[in-house]
């Protein structure tokens, strides 16, 4: 493996978008270790060091992502996370980062909607990874 | 306790102070309410008054007399209905035409009530104003329930309909830049999952179908003798291919004919829905039982699978409009979370019960009772 190349763990239970996030990460130059529970993301996040994360935030717990999101920071305080939701299109919530409260809170870098497009999530990951 | 807020315009002294001390302690009830009516009432001595107290308190019902130094109470009941305020309005008015009685009905006042009146006059009127009031009220307030409801429907649909297309759509953005290989092999599995996510939505239109039939014909439903053994033989004759392809055990065990009143259509929803649930969230190589009989006048309808089950927070939610249950069992089975939802609208029609019991991961049991008429 190539020095540089960075790994990036995504879990979602919805396959669909499992694939999309996927694609678009390979595309990325990312190498991508997916998992579809909560559960297997915490044990991944311990033995495959991940230099990124994207947690979907509802799958077996309403609040798995925010968990997820916590727990990764306690383990690695410096690699981003960001958390995939449709939960506003789901249930009609808003909530963001936005306010200092939010980012006390919610342990992630970033906040972004399942229905982005590719253009737009690949742009969302560049920025986080400064690339 | 729910306290009216009455207004009484009147320039006579004598007829205010009569009137708040015949409503002072006066009460009405419904027989379906726990709480009586009471009322608050307030004196005005003119329309001018009348206006400035109604644009500062929120006002019920107003007792109008219509012969009043400034403005007269036709005005004022013409400013109340152009500005659409919710206030019933009865007329007392001792010098009443035909001219000026057309002219307030016209602008909504509720009754009239002749001077003099006796205080049963007075009690009377205002025990059907304030029936009117409550009815009115409760009439809005469930149109906008409904609306509500409606609304809260229309939106969770659009997301299920939108969602399919979502992924289909996401899947061919990434064949159609041929993002992960150059031939068709490489996207057999994004193929696959978009036939799935297809499959899905047609479910879901189909239960929406069954909806719309089912609501546009709530008044006109064609009841005839239906054999519960035909149908079951039917449904299960569908799911035949279903079934084998779990290698599950479907057992049959009912009368060979047992005749029922209904609509066949909406008993065949029933089955269908609960055949194939059993289906879906079954296990491997799993059986099904369906036991069918008269109890009294009733007919009993058991649909016992050995599937995955359910917690009982889950059966709580089960039979909400768009609630699937959600864990890793279930992450992989199609559905529209519609179909129970259908099955307890038709069983209500039929003045019936549904009841559930389950066991994570032993599996299980649906109980409808039917009355046979």
């Amino acid at each position: 493996m190539k020095k540089d190349t960075k790994k990036v763990l995504i879990a979602d239970d919805d396959p669909d978008f499992l694939t999309f996030m996927e694609v678009n990460a390979r595309l990325l130059g990312f190498e991508v270790h997916t998992v579809i529970s909560q559960k297997e993301a915490e044990e991944a996040m311990v033995t495959f060091k991940p230099d990124l994360a994207i947690f979907d935030l509802m799958m077996e717990n309403k609040d798995s992502g925010f968990i997820l999101s916590h727990k990764f920071k306690k383990l690695y305080p410096d690699v981003p996370v960001i958390i995939a939701t449709a939960v506003t299109a789901e249930t009609g919530l808003v909530f963001g980062l936005n306010t200092p409260g939010e980012r006390t809170w919610i342990k992630a870098d970033k906040y972004i909607d399942k229905s982005l497009r590719p253009d737009q999530l690949q742009k969302e990951i560049k920025s986080l990874m400064k690339m | 306790m729910e306290k009216l807020v009455v207004l009484v315009v009147d320039d006579e002294e004598g007829i205010r102070s009569g009137i708040s001390r015949i409503l002072n302690n006066f009460r009405v009830g419904f027989p379906f309410l726990e709480d009586d009516f009471e009322y608050d009432i307030h004196e005005v001595g003119t329309g001018e008054d009348a206006l400035d107290f109604i644009k500062n308190n929120k006002t019920d019902i107003m007792l109008l007399d219509n012969k009043l130094p400034g403005i007269y109470g036709i005005d004022v009941l013409e400013y109340l209905n152009k500005n659409k305020f919710d206030i019933q309005v009865m007329m007392i008015t001792s010098y009443s035409s035909l001219e000026l009685a057309v002219k307030a009905t016209q602008n909504g006042a509720f009754n009239f009530v002749p001077k003099p009146f006796t205080p049963q006059e007075l009690k009377s009127a205002m025990e059907s104003i304030t029936k009117h009031l409550f009815l009115k009220r409760m009439t809005n307030k469930m149109t906008q329930d409904d609306k509500e409801l409606r609304h809260q429907f229309l939106s969770v649909l659009s997301h299920e309909l939108k969602s399919p297309i979502n992924a289909v759509e996401g899947y061919m953005n990434m064949m159609k830049e041929r993002q992960i290989g150059k031939s068709l092999e490489d996207y057999d599995q994004m193929i696959e999952r978009s036939l799935i996510r297809l499959r899905g939505m047609r479910g879901l239109i189909n239960d929406m179908l069954d909806l719309t039939r089912l609501e546009s014909s709530a008044n006109n439903r064609n009841i005839v003798d239906v054999d519960l053994f035909d149908i079951a033989k039917y449904v299960l004759d569908t799911f035949e291919p279903l079934a084998k392809q779990k290698n599950i055990k479907i057992f049959l065990d009912m009368p060979e004919t047992l005749v029922v009143k209904a609509v066949r259509q909406e008993i065949e929803i029933v089955f269908n829905n609960l055949v194939s649930n059993a289906i879906k969230y079954n296990k491997e190589s799993g059986t099904i039982h369906i036991k069918i009989k008269e109890i009294g006048n009733a007919v009993n309808i058991v649909v016992e699978d050995s599937g995955i089950g359910m917690t009982n927070e889950d059966i709580g939610k089960l039979f909400h409009e768009f609630v699937r249950i959600k864990n890793l069992n279930t992450k992989d089975i199609a559905g529209t979370g519609l179909g129970l939802s259908i099955v307890k609208k038709i069983v209500e029609a039929y003045h019936g019960t549904i009841d559930v019991t389950s066991t994570l991961n032993v599996g299980s049991k649906f109980n409808l009772l039917i009355p046979k008429f």
